[in-house]
C-alpha cells in the first residue's frame, strides 16, 4: 500500500514539475510564443489521438474519420462559447462538456450502423463519414450563421492557456489509463485480437466497440473544443480526411495499444513538422512536405510496429500482484 | 427528358475514369489486401506525364498516353518494391501508412518548383472540341474518345486477367500467397506485375481527366482517388467486374446529385450512400461475404 | 432435469446440410465424447451450441431455457464455455488478462468506478486478480501470468485456453480437441486435468477427440457422428465395436 501511495505521489509531483518548468519557460521567454502554439497543438493532438488510440489501437476498430470527431466538437464547443461565453472559466468548461458530448453522441449514433462493419470496410465508412461532415460544415451557415460555413468561424473567445491545455491533456492521460487497466480496457484488447473468441467468454462484443468509439469520438471533440478556443479561426478544412490520417500516423507510428507511444508521438509529430520549417531555413522550406513523407515511409519500414510496439512507460502501468499469495492452497 | 440523358451519358464518362482508377486499387487489394492510397497520385504523375507528352513534347495524344502508362507502370512497379513488400507480411496497418507516406511524397515532391510545381494549370487539349447534338442532347467528341478508350483498356484487362498466364497467376496470388508459390507461381514478379498494370489504366485515367476536365495540379489524385476507391469497395473490393460497376453507379449518383440536389452536396450524398451500401451488403454489390472458420 | 437438451438439430450451408437431426441428452456431471472422422460437423454441432450458427431447425435447451437465437456472449454468461480446435487466445495480451477478461460480465464495477478508480473498483479488481491467479495454479501457469500469449509454447497456449473457458464461470464446458498436436505423456497430463478440474469447479464436458486414447480413458458415454449424423452412441467399449462406428473410420486408421 506505501509503494503504491509513494508511486501515485511521483507522478503528481513529475506532473507538477513539468508545469512549472514549461510555464518558466514560457514566461522568460525560452518559449516564445511560436513554439508556444507548436506546444498547445501537440496537446491537443495527445488528445484526440488518445481517443483514436482507444478506437484502434485498443478495440481494432479502424476509423478513418476521427478528424470529423475533432471538427463536430470545435464547432459545437465554439458555438455555445459564442453565445455563452461571457461567464469565464464556467463557460468555457461548459463549451469543452458540450464539445465532448456532442462528438461522443454523433460517434455513438454513427457507431451503431458502422461498428458492424469489419477493418477496411468500416475505414471507408468513417472516411466517408468524414466527407459528410465536412460538407455539413461547409453548409452550415445556411441553418446557423454563426457557424460560418465554409468561410470558417470567427470570434471564439480564446480563453485556452498553458494551464487549461497541460491539465486537460493529464486528466484525459489519467482517465484513459484508469479505462484501459479495467475490466473495460480488457474487454477492448480482446476485441482486437480476436472478436469472436471475446464474443464466446461473454463479452458483448458490439456494446464495447460501441462504448469504446464514443468514449475515443468525446476525446476528439474535447480536443476538438480546446481547438477552437485556442486558435481564433476554424474553418472546416481543419478537420478533414488529411487531419484524420495525421491522427491515424501518430497512433500508428506510436505504436497500437501504447498510451505512451500516442503521447510521446503526437507530442513528436507537432513539433517535427514546425521544427522542419525551422532546419530547413527559408530556401529549402519547400522540401518539408517531401521530408515529412521520407521520414513517414523510413520510420514505418524501420519500426513496422511503431516506436513502441504496444510497451508503456512502466509508472503508467498498475502493478498486480497477489494481495495473499497462498490462497490459492485453500481451494 | 433530354438534360436526363445528358446527365446520363455526363455522369457515364465520369463512371468510366474512375473505373480505370478504382481497377488499379480493387487489383492490389485483391492481391496484397493494401488501400494504396498513393494510387491516386500516380494517376495525378499519369496525367502530368501525358499532358507534357502531347504538348511540350510534341507527341500525338495517343502516343502520349503509351508513354504515361509506360512511366507509370515503372513508376508503380518502383512504389511497391520499395514501401510495400518489406512490409507484406507485417500488420496490414504498416504497409497503410507506407502508402499514405508515399502519398504525400509524389504530391510534395510533384509540387517543388523543379518538378511540375505547386500552381494550378490549365491544360490545352490535343485536339479540338466539337459538339454534337443528337435531339436534345449533346455529346463531344471528347467524350466519344474517352469512352472508346476506357472500354478498349477493360476489355483489355479482362482479356488478360482471365484469358492469359499472367491473368491465372494474378488470380492465384490474390486467392493465397503460398498456395501460389506452391503451384510455381513466382508472386513477387506477380504483384509487381499486378502493380505495372493498375498504375499503366490509371495513368490512362489521368491523361483522359486531364483531357475531360482540362485542369491538372499536384494535388488532383486525392479526390478522384478516394471516389474511385471508394467505388472500388462499393462494388466489392477485389472483384474486377465490382469495380466497374461501383465506378459506373458512383459516377451516374455524383452527376445526377450535382444536377438534380445540390451540387454541393454532391460528395455527402456519394458517400451517404457508400455507407448505405455496406450497412445492407457489407461486402460491397459483388463482393462475397466470408464466413469465418473456427 | 439433465443441463442440455439438444434435439433434431440440423444447418444448411447453402444447399448442403452440414447437421442432420443431432440429438444429445447431457445430465449434469457426465463427461461425453463427441467423435467422428474429420468433416462430420462435430465442430459445427459446437457452432450451434454456443451461438455462432443460428441452426436451421431443432431445438437446444440448457437449464431448462431455449438458447437457440441467443448471442455467444449471452450463452457463455448462461454457463456454457468454450475452447477451439485452433487455440483462439488473444495473442498479444498477457496470460493474467486473457483470463481476467473473462470475468468481466461479472466484473461488479462500473465504467465510472474505472475512470475514478473507487474503493470498489479496487476491491473488485482485486478479487478479479485473486480468482484468476487461482486458475492459473490450477492450471499451473501462474509463473508466466505477465508473459504475453503468443510467447508461449503451444501446451501452455492450450493451458491458458482452459483456464480462460473456466474463468467464464461455466457449467457446461465444450473442448474442441484439446489433446490435439500432443504427445501421449501430455495426453496423459490432460486427461488427468480435465478429471481434476470437472472435480473441482462441478463442470459437465462435452469433448471433440480424435485421441482415443483420451476419449477411452475420459468418457463415460460417447456419440459418434458421420457426414452431419449420428451413427451410433453408447458407452466406449460399446461403440468401438459398432460396425458403423468401425465403418466411418476404415481406412483412417484411427481406430487406436
Amino acid at each position: 500500500m506505501f509503494q503504491k501511495t509513494n508511486k501515485m505521489l511521483l507522478m503528481v509531483i513529475g506532473a507538477v514539475v513539468l508545469y512549472v518548468l514549461l510555464k518558466i519557460m514560457i514566461t522568460t521567454g525560452v518559449i516564445n510564443p511560436y513554439w508556444q502554439r507548436v506546444l498547445f497543438y501537440s496537446l491537443i493532438v495527445t488528445i484526440g489521438a488518445l481517443g483514436l488510440g482507444i478506437i484502434y489501437g485498443f478495440t481494432g476498430q479502424f476509423s478513418l474519420g476521427h478528424a470529423a470527431f475533432v471538427g463536430l466538437g470545435a464547432y459545437s464547443a465554439g458555438y455555445f462559447s459564442k453565445t455563452f461565453g461571457q461567464y469565464g472559466g464556467l463557460s468555457f468548461i461548459g463549451a469543452l462538456l458540450v464539445g465532448m458530448v456532442f462528438a461522443g453522441l454523433m460517434g455513438f449514433l454513427i457507431g451503431v450502423p458502422v461498428l458492424r462493419l469489419k477493418s477496411d470496410y468500416l475505414g471507408i465508412a468513417t472516411l466517408g463519414f468524414g466527407f459528410i461532415v465536412k460538407v455539413a460544415l461547409d453548409n452550415a451557415d445556411k441553418i446557423i450563421p454563426e457557424l460560418g460555413g465554409a468561410r470558417g468561424m470567427v470570434g471564439t473567445p480564446q480563453v485556452a492557456n498553458l494551464e487549461w491545455l497541460f491539465f486537460t491533456a493529464l486528466i484525459v492521460i489519467v482517465l484513459t489509463r484508469n479505462f484501459i487497466f479495467s475490466t473495460y480496457g480488457r474487454a477492448c484488447t480482446s476485441i482486437r485480437e480476436d472478436e469472436t473468441a471475446a464474443d464466446m467468454i461473454g463479452v458483448n462484443t458490439f456494446k464495447t466497440k460501441l462504448m469504446a468509439f464514443t468514449f475515443g469520438c468525446a476525446l476528439a471533440g474535447l480536443g476538438g473544443g480546446l481547438y477552437a478556443h485556442t486558435y481564433p479561426f476554424i474553418c472546416p478544412g481543419d478537420f478533414y480526411f488529411l487531419q484524420s490520417f495525421d491522427y491515424l500516423i501518430v497512433v500508428v507510428l506510436g505504436g497500437l495499444g501504447s498510451m505512451t507511444g500516442t503521447v510521446v508521438t503526437a507530442i513528436g509529430w507537432a513539433f517535427l513538422l514546425e521544427g522542419l520549417r525551422f532546419v530547413l531555413g527559408p530556401q529549402f522550406v519547400d522540401f518539408r512536405g517531401v521530408i515529412y513523407a521520407l521520414i513517414l515511409i523510413i520510420t514505418i519500414l524501420v519500426r513496422r510496429q511503431g516506436i513502441f510496439g504496444g510497451k508503456e512507460f512502466g509508472f503508467l502501468v498498475p502493478q498486480v500482484r497477489r494481495e495473499k499469495p497462498d490462497a490459492a492452497l485453500r481451494g | 427528358m433530354e438534360s436526363f440523358i445528358q446527365q446520363v451519358i455526363n455522369g457515364l464518362q465520369l463512371g468510366l475514369m474512375y473505373a480505370l482508377i478504382a481497377l488499379g486499387y480493387t487489383m492490389v487489394y485483391g492481391t496484397i489486401g493494401l488501400i494504396n492510397f498513393a494510387h491516386g497520385d500516380v494517376f495525378m504523375i499519369g496525367a502530368f506525364v501525358g499532358y507534357l507528352g502531347y504538348s511540350s513534347w510534341g507527341l500525338p495524344w495517343p502516343v502520349a498516353i503509351i508513354v504515361s502508362m509506360a512511366v507509370c507502370a515503372a513508376l508503380g512497379v518502383i512504389i511497391e518494391r520499395i514501401a510495400y513488400r518489406p512490409l507484406r507480411y507485417a500488420p496490414k496497418i504498416a504497409a497503410l501508412i507506407s502508402a499514405i507516406g508515399v502519398s504525400f511524397f509524389l504530391e510534395y515532391g510533384s509540387s517543388l518548383k523543379f518538378i511540375f510545381g505547386p500552381d494550378y494549370r490549365v491544360v490545352q487539349r490535343p485536339f479540338r472540341s466539337i459538339t454534337w447534338n443528337l435531339g436534345g442532347v449533346s455529346i463531344t467528341n471528347i467524350q466519344v474518345v474517352i469512352m472508346a478508350v476506357v472500354i478498349i483498356f477493360l476489355l483489355f484487362l479482362l482479356f488478360l486477367v482471365f484469358k492469359t498466364k499472367i491473368g491465372a497467376a494474378m488470380r492465384t496470388v490474390s486467392f493465397d500467397h503460398d498456395a501460389a508459390r506452391l503451384m510455381g507461381v513466382d508472386v513477387d514478379k506477380t504483384i509487381s506485375f499486378t502493380f505495372a498494370i493498375g498504375s499503366a489504366l490509371a495513368a490512362v485515367g489521368g491523361v483522359l481527366y486531364a483531357i475531360a476536365y482540362p485542369q491538372i495540379y499536384p494535388f488532383m489524385g486525392i479526390m478522384p482517388g478516394l471516389k474511385a476507391f471508394t467505388a472500388a469497395v462499393l462494388g466489392g473490393i477485389g472483384q474486377i467486374p465490382g469495380a466497374v460497376l461501383g465506378s459506373l453507379i458512383m459516377g451516374q449518383v455524383e452527376t445526377m446529385t450535382a444536377a438534380y440536389i445540390s451540387s454541393q452536396l454532391r460528395d455527402a450524398i456519394a458517400f451517404a450512400i457508400l455507407i448505405l451500401v455496406l450497412l445492407i451488403r457489407p461486402s460491397g454489390i459483388l463482393g462475397r461475404s466470408q464466413q469465418e472458420k473456427i | 432435469m439433465p443441463l442440455l437438451e439438444v434435439k433434431g438439430l440440423g444447418i444448411n450451408f447453402g444447399g448442403l446440410r452440414a447437421v442432420n437431426r443431432f440429438d444429445l441428452t447431457i445430465e449434469p456431471g457426465e463427461v461425453v465424447g463427441l467423435i467422428g472422422p474429420n468433416g462430420a460437423g462435430k465442430t459445427t454441432v459446437f457452432n450451434m451450441i454456443s451461438g455462432y450458427f443460428p441452426p436451421t431447425d431443432g431445438t437446444i435447451v440448457f437449464k431448462g431455457r431455449s438458447i437457440v437465437g441467443l448471442k455467444p456472449y449471452q450463452i457463455a454468461r448462461l454457463g456454457i464455455a468454450r475452447t477451439f480446435q485452433n487455440i483462439r487466445l488473444f495473442r498479444d495480451n498477457s496470460v493474467l488478462d486473457n483470463v481476467r477478461v473473462a470475468f468481466h460480465p461479472r466484473a461488479g464495477y462500473g465504467l465510472i468506478d474505472a475512470f475514478l478508480r473507487t474503493p470498489r473498483f479496487r476491491a473488485k479488481e482485486a478479487e478479479i486478480n485473486e480468482r484468476a491467479f487461482e486458475l492459473l495454479e490450477t492450471l499451473n501457469i501462474a509463473d508466466k501470468a505477465n508473459t504475453a500469449v503468443k510467447n508461449l509454447p503451444y501446451g501452455d497456449q492450450r493451458r491458458v485456453e482452459i483456464a480462460r473457458a473456466l474463468a467464464v464461470g461455466p457449467e457446461l464446458l465444450l473442448l474442441d480437441e484439446p489433446a490435439a498436436g500432443m504427445n501421449p505423456a501430455e495426453v496423459q497430463q490432460l486427461v488427468e486435468l480435465i478429471r481434476f478440474i470437472k472435480q473441482k469447479f462441478n463442470l459437465t464436458v462435452l469433448l471433440i477427440e480424435h485421441q482415443m486414447g483420451l476419449v477411452m480413458n475420459l468418457c463415460e458415454r460417447l456419440v459418434v457422428m458421420d457426414f452431419g449424423e449420428i451413427i451410433a452412441r453408447g458407452l466406449p467399449h460399446e461403440v468401438r465395436q459398432n460396425p458403423k462406428v468401425l465403418e466411418a473410420y476404415l481406412g483412417k486408421g484411427a481406430v487406436a
